[in-house]
């Protein structure tokens, strides 16, 4: 990357807390928000758990309007935006002109798309729905980029706006898109981050179809269970997170408080399968392996691996195979772990959910631990942080991502000064 | 580094594969008509610009099961790009071969029934397929996968400015190693759902006549028909292939102000920042493929930009999409393939339609193809929301010899 870009703002609504001060606690405790779901009756799906946010839009900030018309996902991208601008101070120092907006989701106004079909299709009963029950924001839940355009008026960006759609990767390259508008010299400042909001009958019931998520419905809380060898799916999760990305220059010189700079990232595809992994998790490996070039860090210096730790066991055992491939012996040095053990899987906002961990466990010297591990799967033994937080201070720190469509994403985030 | 457009692969209303597709677009021939793939006479918006079935003919059983129409869409139109560019994807380093597509409202007929077999069933109804097929990321990962390319795998959504967001990332892939990069964008937005919900943007026309439905710029314009279909485009590092359709120049994108803040709309400003990009001046700029949205104050921002930048009537305009209807993420990759045939043949496609309102001042190409000089060509691209973006594309080196006009070529390159 050309210029340098300095994390100078986060903002969370996650389950368990809809404050980066809430999430942080929740992650250092160690402490699980999945359970029972709430937001709809699941009676008759097979995975009725999921990490749900309590998340109440007027009580958070939003208007009423605002409450009315906005997906759920949009909602949570605006009270993290909102965060994340109050962390950094404000933005009054950002030119509207030089001020951009990367956000990402995989699966954008969902729950807005099926509330609204049930009511004009008659709970599915006309195929040719009834335009006369459409409310008049459908068209902002058929395309996604609405979520954007709302993050970029919140905070009067009128620079490069995008959102970006890889699955579960949406997060991690949201950010990492967001951060080479800086790099490249197209925008000063950026709010990047992603948002998800996927619980809702059809989401559950197509990860049903393929039993990816976890079946644990009389156990909720005890059952993402990363790198364990009883686990057995993932659980689904929801929320955003908001990062102000500036340039690390104009950071410096306005004084602001630097969590961490983003000194490198790369994606991949696998080109293998829709959902599998190849389990020598090479296309992985390949991604961790240029996000360090970039940022020109040797893979001995990394000191926290932030996995995707989804709780599946192709997924464990495909990233555990990547980061030995890519870092080498000292793989099983690093402290690696899956915050999907307490949150859950908010699918494309989860990487930028996980961007935040990381810039907050360098700001506080804590490793956050992966939740519920108590049996390591024996094809799974790298250091995964079982159960309880370590105090650890990290000055790089590596975010991995994997989703369906084969994407693979890297992070490298380095302390300000430490990348080449 | 140059990135050059090697290959186009269309899978239009009125074409499949660019040859069917210029001559039409030439000809003036619309694929616009009556919605037939459902029975939409009773929705206020019943035209459309629909793509024959031939087109995705040749995507296996297998993968036409597991996916929606737009990802066949953007298989096919894959299929036909790699052919045109003469790249065997087996003969290049599978990470140095990218996958970057835009999307804008992903799989809407698939989604639409599994939605249904839901809540008019159970459960136990949905295919196994919903999780992979109705989201954005689809295309991308299908077609990553059936061609083995393990580079960059990127997804954009801006509505119908998605389509130059995608070619401006493709371009950023190659400065970072790719070697090629299957880029542009396909929609399939006619479902009875997706129709209902694009309704609700108050942009789809209610006119009955086919032929005169969608007329951008016109005095009386009152919104656009969908489309589906667009075009996907091979991009590569300039040098290998022998004659590619033109270069890459330069891009930008702005956003608008939230409505009602007083500040004014800045197309003009992604328009300025892309010709800055390109290092070309506006009178380097030989034709423009506006996006002509066709709500008239849409086609005042859009008109007021161009005087701004070009002066009145100071640069040809043309909306081929008068032909096949907006194609939301396939629209602006379909005009990136007709602005490229366009700098190759030398010859302005015409739009379709009344004529424009005099208060816009527009020197628009009419119903007939216009010879010219053409050295570089602006694209314009706007996404429902404010979305703004434009892109410069130059011929390739030679294409401008022996062109109509007498006071020859200047030709700038990067």
């Amino acid at each position: 990357m050309t210029r340098r870009v300095a994390v100078t703002g986060v903002g969370v609504v996650a389950p368990g807390g809809t404050s980066r001060k809430e999430f942080w606690d929740l992650l250092t405790e160690g402490r699980t928000a999945t359970r029972a779901i709430t937001l709809f009756d699941a009676a008759g799906f097979r995975s009725r758990i999921a990490a749900e946010c309590d998340f109440d839009p007027i009580a958070a900030g939003l208007s009423d309007e605002q409450a009315r018309t906005l997906d759920r996902a949009a909602q949570f991208a605006l009270v993290a935006a909102r965060e994340a601008v109050g962390d950094a101070g404000g933005l009054g120092f950002a030119a509207p002109e030089r001020l951009g907006v990367s956000l990402g989701s995989a699966v954008g106004c969902t729950m807005g798309l099926e509330q609204n079909y049930v009511a004009v299709s008659g709970r599915g009963r006309h195929w040719l729905v009834d335009a006369d029950a459409a409310v008049p924001e459908l068209y902002h839940h058929l395309v996604p980029s609405s979520m954007a355009a709302e993050v970029a008026w919140e905070v009067g960006a009128e620079g490069p706006v995008k959102l970006v759609s890889t699955g579960c990767t949406s997060g991690l390259d949201a950010v990492g898109h967001g951060a080479r508008l800086i790099a490249d010299g197209q925008a000063d400042v950026v709010l990047a981050g992603a948002t998800d909001a996927p619980i809702s009958p059809i989401s559950v019931a197509c990860f049903d179809a393929i039993r990816a998520t976890s079946p644990s419905n009389d156990d909720p809380e005890h059952a993402s269970r990363p790198f364990d060898r009883r686990r057995n799916g993932f659980v689904l999760g929801e929320g955003s997170a908001v990062l102000v990305l500036e340039d690390a220059a104009t950071a410096r010189a306005r004084g602001a408080h630097v969590y961490c700079e983003v000194a490198g990232f790369a994606h991949r595809g696998n080109a293998y399968h829709m959902t599998g992994l190849r389990p020598d998790g090479a296309e992985m490996a390949e991604a961790i392996r240029v996000a360090l070039a970039e940022a020109r860090i040797d893979p001995s210096a990394v000191d926290y691996v932030n996995a995707h730790g989804s709780g599946t066991k192709q997924n464990d055992r495909h990233e555990t195979a990547a980061v030995k491939t890519s870092l080498g012996p000292r793989a099983y040095e690093i402290p690696m772990s899956s915050i999907k053990s307490m949150i859950g899987h908010s699918l494309g906002a989860i990487g930028a959910i996980e961007v935040v961990a990381c810039a907050l466990s360098m700001e506080h010297g804590v490793v956050p631990p992966t939740a519920n591990l108590h049996e390591p799967d024996p094809d799974c033994d790298l250091d995964y942080v079982p159960l309880h937080a370590r105090e650890q201070r990290s000055d790089v720190v590596l975010s991995v991502g994997s989703g369906f469509g084969g994407f693979q994403t890297a992070m490298v985030l380095a302390a300000p000064g430490r990348a080449g | 580094m140059s990135a050059v457009v090697t290959g186009i692969g269309v899978v239009a209303p009125n074409g499949i594969g660019h040859e069917a597709y210029w001559s039409a677009t030439l000809a003036g021939v619309s694929g616009v008509g009556p919605i037939e793939r459902f029975d939409a006479s009773g929705y206020r918006c019943c035209l459309g610009g629909e793509v024959d079935d031939a087109a995705i003919a040749g995507v296996p059983g297998r993968l036409a099961a597991q996916t929606d129409r737009w990802t066949q869409l953007g298989l096919a139109g894959t299929e036909l790009a790699l052919a045109d560019a003469g790249l065997d994807p087996s003969t290049v380093d599978d990470y140095r071969l990218a996958v970057i597509t835009a999307s804008s409202s992903g799989g809407n007929e698939f989604g639409q029934r599994e939605i249904e077999r839901l809540w008019a069933h159970s459960p136990e109804h949905v295919s196994a397929y919903q999780s992979i097929a109705w989201f954005y990321a689809a295309t991308t990962g299908q077609v990553a996968i059936r061609h083995g390319m393990r580079g960059p795998c990127g997804v954009v959504v801006a509505e119908q400015a998605g389509g130059l967001e995608a070619l401006s990332d493709a371009r950023r892939a190659l400065d970072s190693g790719a070697v090629a990069v299957v880029t542009g964008g396909t929609e399939a937005p006619l479902s009875p759902y997706a129709l209902v919900c694009q309704a609700t943007s108050g942009r789809l026309t209610d006119a009955a006549d086919p032929a005169d439905a969608y007329r951008p710029f016109a005095a009386d314009a009152n919104g656009h028909v969908p489309g589906e279909g667009g075009a996907m485009l091979i991009v590569e590092q300039a040098g290998r292939a022998a004659a590619p359709y033109g270069t890459i120049r330069g891009y930008a994108n702005t956003f608008d102000p939230r409505p009602g803040s007083g500040r004014p709309p800045s197309l003009v400003r992604a328009i300025r920042l892309a010709l800055q990009a390109a290092h070309v001046t506006s009178e380097e700029i030989d034709v423009v493929f506006a996006d002509a949205a066709g709500v008239p104050e849409l086609d005042r921002i859009e008109s007021d930009a161009l005087r701004a930048v070009f002066g009145p009537h100071g640069v040809p305009v043309t909306a081929p999409k008068t032909m096949t209807g907006r194609l939301y993420a396939g629209g602006a990759s379909l005009d990136v393939a007709t602005a490229l045939l366009s700098l190759r043949h030398q010859i302005i496609p015409p739009t379709i339609g009344p004529a424009p309102d005099p208060r816009y001042e527009l020197d628009l190409v009419l119903r007939e193809p216009r010879p010219a000089t053409l050295r570089n060509a602006l694209v314009l691209a706007r996404g429902y929301g404010g979305f703004n973006s434009a892109m410069v594309l130059g011929a390739a080196p030679g294409n401008t010899d022996g062109a109509a006009r007498s006071d020859g070529p200047h030709r700038t390159d990067d």
